[in-house]
């Protein structure tokens, strides 16, 4: 076959007339050739277990589990999925401010590039704090989070020549177990579900990543007060806005801001905010480390501090 | 009155010439940033090479022609970051449609891309500058299994293959 194909091929790169009375030849030629090689190409199978996303485009697990920065989640879908594959994670975050302890813990599947699933577990502890609240030191409040989201439009990595955003909405059901606690502060319920809209953009050409969440929320502190109380217990639109810079491949840093609801009437409730750098070694592993500016707490003034995270997944 | 006004009708064109220069300027200046001609073809054949190495992007490379390849790739790149270059190859679609691309072996090539970019030493935010032009390409290179392997013809180069005849459109 070999000779008489490069035949073909070098007469018609010479000579188009002869070319159009060749054409019978090579369709010929094509025909054998084809089942002579097995022309037909056969993609190789896609890996069902993550990996196809590109690094760290699946953000990192937010503080209620969500995959986005530190505080706020994003419309990425966690785990290193694409079409056609489910990715996972673990992970486990601790913030500490002068007078309080926040870890969390929780696992996160994403499928398809589509939905997010995602369960999560946070440790309130007052530490010191919880004698003068005449609560007992070192008392906690727990927290168990479960969160969906789904992807419904746009790919925040690859439109990079348009201004549509990677758009998810999602879900984040909470369960305080202090119920009677927090309600003795004034909280009207102990469970509560926030909705979400996120928007999610990289700027690729500059490297910059932009994202803007819509929450309703009747949220004490992040549910960690209950929810609702008297100075408002129905849902109220919360803004929280990010933005990062991608320095390499594994490695982004940014900003986050978050605004909150102050429903209790025993203290007030004060926006969020946040710097963080967040390292991608690899697929495997992501760490994220911050500085935390939470305001007021439960009476407590100005609290801030370190925040730490660690992923692991695929 | 003469001078002033030569010179200011001089200064104009200066500045007319500056403003419309810019563009062309800075991206000629991008393409340098990449290296030229050379470095296109070096971060090229890095690429290939990445892309033989990697078992994700191996299958779809098996048959390719290297040395037509690394001057496609060259080519394209110079071109999407305003180089002094004509991507003269088939459209995106025809040479991907047969080999059914999805968004997984899309990012692999990517990775691929940006190994080859690294080891050449070219800086993230010049690399991003580049894929943020190849990025959209997804929609036309990417094919998902099932969907028909030969899309409607415009021009005469459905193969991806060098080595073998072109099957002709239409009989």
């Amino acid at each position: 076959m070999k000779p008489v194909e490069s035949k073909v091929k070098t007469e018609l790169a010479q000579n188009s007339f002869r070319r159009r009375i060749r054409r019978p030849v090579v369709a010929v030629a094509a025909v054998i050739a084809a089942h002579a090689a097995h022309a037909q190409f056969v993609p190789p199978p896609t890996d069902r277990v993550g990996s196809g996303k590109l690094l760290l485009t699946g953000g990192v697990s937010q503080v209620e589990g969500a995959a986005g920065g530190g505080l706020v989640p994003w419309a990425v879908i966690g785990g290193y999925d694409t079409g056609g594959q489910w990715g996972a994670n673990v992970h486990a975050t601790r913030v500490r401010t002068q007078d309080f302890n926040l870890d969390t813990y929780g696992v996160a599947v994403g499928v398809d590039d589509r939905l997010e699933l995602t369960l999560a577990k946070q440790i309130f502890d007052t530490r010191a704090a919880g004698t003068a609240l005449g609560l007992g030191e070192n008392f906690k409040f727990e927290q168990d989070i479960f969160g969906a989201k789904v992807r419904i439009l746009g790919d925040a990595v690859l439109d990079s020549d348009t201004w549509m955003p990677q758009v998810a909405v999602g879900i984040q059901h909470k369960q305080n177990n202090q119920g009677d606690i927090v309600r003795a502060v004034g909280a009207r319920k102990s469970s509560g579900t926030d909705f979400y809209i996120s928007a999610t953009k990289l700027f690729l050409a500059h490297s910059i990543l932009v994202n803007g969440t819509l929450r309703m929320t009747k949220a004490n502190q992040f549910g960690l007060l209950g929810f609702g109380g008297p100075n408002g217990d129905s849902y109220k639109p919360q803004a929280e806005l990010s933005a990062a810079y991608l320095f390499r491949r594994d490695l982004a840093a940014g900003a986050e801001f978050r605004t909150k609801p102050s429903n209790l009437a025993f203290a007030r409730e004060q926006n969020a905010k946040d710097v963080f750098v967040a390292w991608a070694p690899n697929k495997n592993l992501a760490l994220t480390a911050a500085y935390v500016d939470l305001g007021d707490i439960a009476t407590f003034r100005n609290q801030h501090g370190w925040y730490l995270s660690g992923q692991a997944g695929f | 009155m003469k001078t002033l006004s030569a010179r200011l009708a001089a200064a104009a064109s200066v500045a007319a010439c500056l403003t419309f220069a810019a563009p062309a300027f800075a991206d000629e200046a991008l393409y340098q940033q990449f290296g030229g001609e050379e470095g296109m073809l070096r971060i090229a054949d890095d690429m290939i090479a990445a892309s033989f190495s990697n078992p994700r992007t191996a299958p779809y490379f098996a048959k390719a022609s290297v040395k037509r390849l690394r001057e496609q790739l060259a080519s394209h790149f110079c071109e999407q970051v305003g180089g002094p270059c004509k991507y003269t190859g088939s459209s995106m679609k025809n040479v991907h449609a047969p080999m059914h691309i999805d968004r997984a072996a899309f990012n692999a090539l990517v990775e691929n891309l940006q190994d080859a970019m690294d080891k050449n030493k070219i800086p993230f935010s010049v690399q991003n500058q580049l894929l943020a032009k190849l990025a959209p390409m997804y929609r036309d290179i990417e094919n998902p299994a099932g969907a028909p392997s030969v899309v409607p013809l415009r021009e005469p180069l459905p193969s991806p293959y060098d080595d073998e005849p072109a099957a002709p459109a239409q009989p």
